[in-house]
């Protein structure tokens, strides 16, 4: 048996504890970063998770209850991260059962959903943890039969002594177990021992969903329990000026209205009549801060582009030497509108604000500085607040901000009831946190059929895109680069939405490669393979992705998808991408269907190391293409004289079932690190389409949303490729 | 107001006008109807009348004649195929809108019971997943189809 041994209590992030009804409890702190000195409970009803934000549990009869700690967004995490635990601790993953973490509390650095990394951070620590609780059974069955504890092995949550037949379950162990101190020592598996790691394992609250079972926020109940439904400003820069809620207060149903800032909230008995009576309230406006429009944000963009006020990421050589010297030049500008979340489960929170404490229960995907924001608008220590996070329909990054919250907790403060605020669709896309609209100029200089210049500028509103990415691909691969960023500041709240930092980066820059190829007169594979060789030998290339496990993801994606042996009438586009940790090659296949290009098929390969739990982890990779695919086709959302120009779904365009290509996916099987996987298929997806639509139409793509160019999906007579 | 729900009738004290849906949800406790956008577009809040699928979000309780079906009277032991099949492919990601999806796809199956994959597309594109696990549900419907 090979194993890894790995130090343990040097962490100081685990404690055990014997539970009062019997059995053994180990609290753990996932993050190895926080140092908890306490104890965990005795008592499951006092888990309180300010110290430790994830427990194991066994029970006398060998039961396993993991308390998943991150939050649940969709991404699989509630399933994926308690899976590490049980390989460790070795027992059949069909008995354990696990129940999301309540958390909040100040003592942890990341019960975090968001940039696809709760499984790459957890990954040694919840293997550690695992392995901790099933040393410490393995010392309790050895001094209980008086032998050597290395003479003794766990299997299946049994452990046997290696030189007699004396076995004993855990279950009969755990109470002498939760007596023995923390072992220094523990030993890991080594990949091909795994039982658990790299099976399938259906999402654990699989059942619930099918059934109908209370999950979601927006299905939370409680004693006294009220619906506030908040009227915002309906531009971005108006401030409220005067209001008559006359009409909505003489609704039967409704308890109450109050104003707060620039907010009035409507308190009902339920939904329906708090919404209702919301739409009653006659309110007047006047102008704070500018009312923008999406061509003033345009020109403001555009403006950036043309002018000299940059902040620069990256610099390699001289690119406007290089540029100066080279045989052709080209340079192009993609541009992309601001992008509404648009969760399925609209925002919502409930809030108990009280004397003694604050409850707050919702789904959030960043409990801890919610908690903390609670606190300091409500002028109460961080120990009063107590938050309790949900399921959540859907995250994609609108749930790390937490207003909403904010906003149930100053309402159930005013009106001294315990309350949960609930957005409408309308409010949802209305008082969104953006994707920022963005604009790219990348120019690229060709000498003697090589490239030897790339120049990225980025003009976003408000805040950039580049900022933490300057070391991705094709950094490292060309010998002058420049990349370069500069803002517009806006009073549209604008915020992270999926894949951040990338979402349509790649999409541009893989169209912009696919260009280069052709003007270099380059298979647009060979061109990208080239590139890499190049950051191989380059030992000053001082980039994070690896050219090696990029090269690999490529490869497979060539095989996979049939590149360039597709018979006639498919069209092909091809993207690489690194972000995440994770490299991804995308294939789009599309076909022309009644004189007009469709999307069929995209074979989507991924290198993400060790994959935990495989069913889960395609359905993330399905899911993030088609959802790239979407918002490169379909989305478009901007603004008015600060007004929203849609606001539900008859007129903002989500894909739809028709529309979705069939995604094929593969990984790259290694012994590596998990890295994430929630966001990287996404980014890049876009250009698969928009590379293979050049091959129908001859028509490139520069803005989206593509459904706007619809000259992109007529076949021109004689076909580029294929 | 009456309305017969998963076979038993319930009386509420809300105005002819409420939706459905929120009669379910707050009034009922029945939460497994979801809201998602309140003007029949998403197909998050579906139900079924006399075994028709309908988007509760945009129908008055006062209009109601019939019998309403939701997630939760789909079947007793959630074992009703379309149930079985969305788990054995593990269809949901965060799971929001996949009671509407089933119910679309349960009073679909009902009526034509050997469709084509086209048929199954056109029926499901009415039904909004925004993360995106329409292969799968295209697929558990399929299987569904098969198996019953």
């Amino acid at each position: 048996m090979k194993t890894i041994s790995t130090n343990v209590s040097r962490r100081g992030f685990m404690k055990r504890s014997a539970l009062a009804g019997g059995g053994l409890l180990i609290g753990f702190n996932l993050f190895e970063a926080c140092k908890p000195t306490a104890e965990p409970p005795i008592d499951l009803a006092s888990l309180d998770y300010s110290e430790f934000n994830a427990f194991i549990e066994i029970a006398e009869n060998g039961a396993v209850t993991i308390y998943s700690p991150n939050p649940e967004i969709g991404q699989g995490v509630k399933t994926s991260m308690p899976m590490i635990i049980a390989e460790e601790l070795e027992v059949p993953w069909d008995m354990v059962l696990v129940k999301q973490g309540v958390l909040d509390n100040v003592n942890y650095t990341r019960q975090v959903a968001g940039g696809s990394q709760s499984i790459r951070h957890g990954w040694d620590a919840l293997r550690k943890t695992g392995a901790t609780a099933r040393q410490m059974l393995v010392n309790a069955a050895a001094a209980q039969w008086n032998v050597d504890a290395s003479r003794c092995t766990a299997e299946q949550g049994v452990v046997k002594h290696l030189d007699s037949d004396q076995e004993l379950g855990y279950g009969a162990l755990v109470n002498a177990a939760a007596k023995l101190e923390i072992p220094e020592e523990v030993s890991l598996k080594s990949p091909a021992e795994y039982k658990i790691i790299g099976k399938d394992a259906i999402n654990v609250d699989l059942d619930h969903i099918v059934t109908g079972k209370p999950l979601f926020g927006l299905d939370y109940k409680a004693e006294g329990m009220r619906i506030a439904s908040v009227k915002r400003p309906p531009a971005f820069g108006l401030k409220l000026k005067s209001f008559d809620a006359k009409q909505a207060e003489g609704v039967q149903g409704v308890e109450e209205v109050l104003q707060f800032g620039d907010k009035i909230a409507v308190i009902a008995k339920d939904t329906y009549t708090a919404m209702k009576a919301k739409n009653m309230i006659k309110a007047e406006y006047e102008e704070g801060t500018p009312l923008e429009s999406s061509s003033d944000h345009s020109a403001e963009l555009d403006k950036i582009l043309n002018g000299k006020k940059f902040e620069v990421k990256r610099e390699d050589g001289n690119v406007e030497k290089a540029f100066a010297e080279a045989d052709q030049v080209i340079e192009r500008t993609y541009s992309s509108p601001f992008l509404p979340h648009n969760c399925m489960e609209p925002m919502n929170f409930y809030a108990d604000v009280t004397e003694d404490k604050v409850h707050l229960v919702g789904p959030i995907q960043t409990p801890a500085w919610t908690a903390n924001r609670v606190a300091t608008l409500l002028k109460r220590k961080p120990e009063d607040i107590h938050l309790e996070m949900t399921r959540m329909g859907g995250g994609f990054g609108r749930r790390l901000y937490g207003d909403f919250a904010l906003e149930a907790a100053e309402v159930s403060s005013l009106a001294k009831k315990p309350v949960k605020v609930v957005f409408s669709r309308e409010d949802d896309m209305e008082d969104g946190i953006y994707r920022m609209a963005i604009k790219y100029r990348i120019k690229a200089g060709i000498k003697d059929g090589k490239l030897t210049a790339y120049h990225l500028k980025e003009a976003a509103v408000n805040s950039n895109m580049y900022d933490l990415i300057p070391n991705f691909f094709p950094a490292g691969a060309i010998e002058n680069y420049k990349v370069e960023t500069g803002n517009y500041q806006s009073n549209i709240t604008t915020g992270a939405w999926r894949a951040p930092y990338t979402n349509f980066l790649a999409s541009a820059e893989q169209s912009f490669f696919d260009e280069l190829a052709e003007a270099m007169g380059q298979d647009p594979i060979e061109m990208r393979m080239q590139l890499l060789d190049k950051v191989k030998n380059n030992e000053a290339a001082n980039v994070e992705y690896s050219a090696e496990r990029m090269q690999k993801v490529i490869e497979m994606a060539v095989e996979k998808s049939g590149w360039g042996k597709k018979e006639k009438g498919i069209y092909q586009g091809f993207v690489n991408y690194y972000c995440h940790n994770t490299h991804v090659a995308e294939v789009a296949d599309v076909e022309v269907v009644n004189g007009r290009a469709e999307l069929k098929k995209i074979t989507c390969v991924v290198d993400c190391g060790i994959v935990i739990n495989p069913t889960g982890a395609k359905n993330q990779v399905e899911g993030g293409v088609i959802d790239g695919i979407g918002h490169s086709m379909y989305g478009d959302f901007g603004f008015d004289k600060g007004a929203p120009l849609a606001n539900n779904f008859d007129r903002y365009r989500l894909i739809r079932m028709r529309e979705a290509p069939k995604v094929e996916v593969h990984f790259i099987e290694n012994e590596l690190s998990p890295t994430g996987l929630g966001e990287p298929a996404l980014p890049p997806a876009g250009g698969a389409l928009a590379n293979a639509l050049y091959a129908v139409s001859g028509k490139r793509l520069y803005s989206q949303p593509f459904v706007d160019h619809p000259e992109a999906f007529i076949p021109q007579s004689k076909p580029v490729i294929g | 107001m009456e309305i017969k729900v998963n076979g038993q009738m319930h009386t509420v004290d809300v105005d002819p006008d409420t939706p459905v849906l929120w009669v379910l949800r707050d009034h009922l406790n029945l939460v497994g109807t979801k809201f998602g956008c309140g003007i029949a577009q998403c197909g998050a809040c579906t139900i079924h009348l006399d075994g028709n699928a309908i988007r509760s979000c945009s129908l008055p309780i006062g209009q109601v004649q019939g019998e309403i079906t939701t997630i939760e009277g789909l079947s007793e032991n959630g074992d009703h195929p379309v149930q079985e099949a969305w788990k054995s492919l593990d269809v949901p990601q965060c799971g929001y809108c996949q009671a509407g999806q089933m119910m679309t796809a349960s009073a679909f199956l009902e009526k034509n019971p050997n469709p084509t994959d086209e048929e199954i597309r056109n029926v499901m594109h009415g039904n909004i997943c925004r993360c995106a696990t329409y292969n799968r549900i295209e697929k558990a419907v399929r299987l569904a189809a098969d198996n019953s």
